[in-house]
């Protein structure tokens, strides 16, 4: 390998960077507030938000159990398990509910939306739709954009409802301990500002980057059956990789 | 591409219960029900030393809270710590010679500050000071000074 | 020259284009009269799905001009490139119907995105190209319930529904049974000469062509080998046209890839 070629490997991933982002500012520059985007767009937050609920929801329940389980042991030791809810609940609202949301997301919506794209690419549909003289990044990157950056907040918040209650169930059920306590440790130790909003930017930001990284891998797909199936992976490990990266970028800043 | 009406539906549902759940949590599981806002007077004390009092630490009358701290700011002049705190409105009768104090809970628990009403007839209003004031105790300060008393102490036997 | 331009829909001139290092059109030149059916036939990987996207306009010639109805391609601005766009009807390889919507929606997407007309009227439309096509009564059906040829018929159906004044299509019959091949040839004839087209098509299948074109080009090796009405270039003397048109193995054109580098330097 010649050094003009080291050079170009090593800048691919800056080269790439620069694609991405030269892609969200396409998408935004084609965003019109018209009927048929609110309609696409609708659409696709119940392809890609309403059918990833069950499998957000029932995650979220039992990441709370074990989360209740795990801090009731960790606290017993002190003799302090009534801080149970207050342990569980501002983990969840500031790092698991986003993060463990937005992993399940690129595993199960952002795959889909790659995938789909891709295979629209290589069956000819979005050259179809740029000779009807229909803009494809317009009819169905910025949908799929939209609605993954508006699903990805609400998803967390189920997850994390989710997760307080199966806290809930474990230590008020199965543990016995006090609810007026557990609630009120809530209610008083759980920031809205900080913790709660915290997250709900936090989860707004995963969700754009997935959508963003799925849209872009699958428009840019090769049009081959290899090339959809590099698209998801790529999306996969991409995004996953982008929202722990981002993750500690916010959360050093911001807190 | 016309998104047929069953679709239209199950996206509104999803909406709608994704904003459900955000409002539950907001209200159930984090402070911002409990959040001394509107309804609240403000009132302020100056301290020597508030140790680590941070913002939103409760503020209590016989152990029962009744607001929270709203800001711990430093006079640039008297180099005193000034806390501002709101009040629920509900507590709108405390004497204005009540005596403000900086309480930890537990031995090692947060700081918090507990007012002790006085006996006056006149009441406590919006941006009143409190002039009674006891500053934080230090564990550390308590420490070192107990141990300097003893030496002081024993050199004057001596 | 004036009137050489009315009566032509589409003058291609001295187009040259490259994909990477490979020459793919070397100074070809074409004229397409208003009315008729061009067919543009050779053998595959020759650049004719090229030619048809330098006509739309997604690709741009590095030398030369495409023209059509007088206005040249390459240099509309993007709005009036989509407005263009508007204007020309296209059945691109195996259909490229949306996969996610039914049979009725695919056909009505230009009419939805494109006009403001009204949702009875929508209706009528749609069901009027769909009869046409011999499809009516699948309007609720989804893409991949359909045959091949069905499929092919659905997406002439929606690349009509504008009443374009140009239609091109892509290898329109490729991998279509017979009768599905002859259903299709018919209902390009019938639309052409129905309402008043110029259609461009690309395409290998020779027999059906010399049928259905008024002109023919035959690519081969970057240039024009043969032009004319396909009865005259059966009986062509020039060899790469005989040899295509006849679909002879020995002869001008290389079919194996791994003869054609020294073809190519050569031309370079």
């Amino acid at each position: 390998m010649t050094d003009s070629a080291k050079i170009a490997a090593a800048l691919r991933p800056l080269g790439d960077t620069g694609r991405i982002g030269l892609f969200l500012l396409r998408m935004l520059g084609s965003l019109r507030p018209t009927r048929s985007t609110l309609v696409n767009t609708l659409q696709q937050t119940y392809l890609v938000g309403a059918r990833s609920l069950v499998i957000i929801m029932i995650c979220g329940f039992f990441v709370g159990m074990v989360l209740a389980l795990q801090a009731i042991n960790a606290l017993e030791q002190f003799g302090a398990s009534d801080q149970v809810s207050l342990l569980v609940g501002k983990s969840l609202f500031r790092e698991l509910g986003p993060v463990l949301t937005a992993l399940l997301f690129a595993g199960r919506a952002g795959t889909s939306i790659a995938a789909e794209i891709g295979l629209m690419k290589a069956t000819g549909q979005l050259d179809a739709m740029e000779l009807m003289a229909i803009d494809p990044v317009e009819r169905i990157a910025l949908p799929r954009f939209l609605a993954g950056l508006l699903s990805v907040p609400l998803l967390t918040a189920m997850f994390n409802a989710l997760a307080i209650l199966g806290a809930v169930v474990f230590s008020l059920g199965v543990m016995g301990l006090d609810s007026g306590i557990f609630w009120s440790k809530l209610q008083t130790g759980v920031y809205f500002d900080q913790d709660f909003m915290g997250g709900i930017w936090k989860s707004l930001v995963f969700g754009g980057l997935i959508s963003l990284v799925a849209v872009y891998f699958g428009y840019h797909a090769r049009p081959t059956g290899a090339g959809v199936g590099s698209a998801t992976t790529n999306t996969v490990v991409l995004s996953s990789v982008l929202v722990l990266i981002f993750d500690f970028i916010m959360t050093s800043f911001f807190t | 591409m016309r998104a047929n009406y069953k679709v239209e539906l199950a996206s509104g549902i999803f909406l709608l219960l994704g904003i459900l759940a955000m409002i539950w949590l907001a209200t159930r599981a984090t402070n911002y029900g409990q959040e001394i806002g509107k309804d609240s007077y403000e009132i302020s004390a100056r301290f020597g030393n508030v140790a680590e009092l941070k913002d939103r630490a409760p503020v209590k009358i016989g152990g029962v809270m009744v607001g929270m701290v709203e800001a711990v700011e430093l006079d640039p002049v008297t180099f005193e710590a000034v806390v501002t705190m709101r009040i629920d409105t509900r507590f709108d009768e405390i004497p204005n010679d009540t005596s403000a104090t900086i309480l930890t809970s537990g031995v090692l628990g947060d700081r918090y500050v507990g007012l002790e009403p006085g006996g006056s007839f006149e009441v406590l209003e919006d941006g009143d000071e409190l002039f009674i004031t006891q500053s934080a105790v230090v564990l550390e300060q308590l420490i070192s000074k107990y141990l300097f008393n003893t030496q002081a102490k024993e050199e004057a036997e001596e | 020259m004036s009137n050489q331009t009315s009566e032509c829909a589409i003058r291609i001139r001295d187009l040259v284009f490259h994909r990477g290092d490979r020459l793919i059109l070397d100074h070809v030149s074409m004229d397409i009269p208003r009315g008729s059916i061009v067919a543009i036939m050779g053998p595959s990987g020759v650049g004719k799905t090229t030619i048809l996207r330098l006509i739309t306009g997604q690709l741009v010639p590095d030398h030369g001009v495409v023209e059509v109805n007088g206005q040249p391609v390459s240099s509309m601005s993007r709005k009036s490139l989509q407005q263009f766009r508007k204007g020309i009807g296209i059945l691109l390889q195996n259909g490229a119907l949306f996969t996610d919507l039914t049979v009725f929606e695919n056909v009505a997407t230009p009419l939805r995105e494109h006009s403001t007309l009204p949702e009875p009227l929508i209706r009528r439309l749609v069901m009027l190209k769909l009869h046409a096509v011999g499809l009516g009564g699948t309007e609720e059906l989804m893409p991949d319930q359909l045959s091949g040829g069905m499929a092919r018929r659905v997406a002439l159906a929606r690349a009509v529904v504008m009443d374009p004044g140009l239609m091109l299509y892509d290898e329109p019959m490729s991998g279509l049974d017979p009768i599905a091949v002859s259903t299709i040839g018919r209902l390009m004839r019938e639309t052409n000469d129905a309402l008043g087209l110029t259609s461009v098509v690309v395409t290998h299948n020779v027999r059906q062509m010399s049928k259905l074109a008024d002109y023919c080009y035959i690519l081969a090796d970057a240039r024009i080998a043969g032009e004319g009405p396909p009865g005259e270039l059966l009986d062509s003397k020039n060899p790469a046209v005989n040899q295509f048109m006849k679909g002879q193995v020995d002869g001008p054109i290389h079919f194996h890839f791994d003869a054609e580098p020294g073809g190519w330097n050569l031309l370079q």
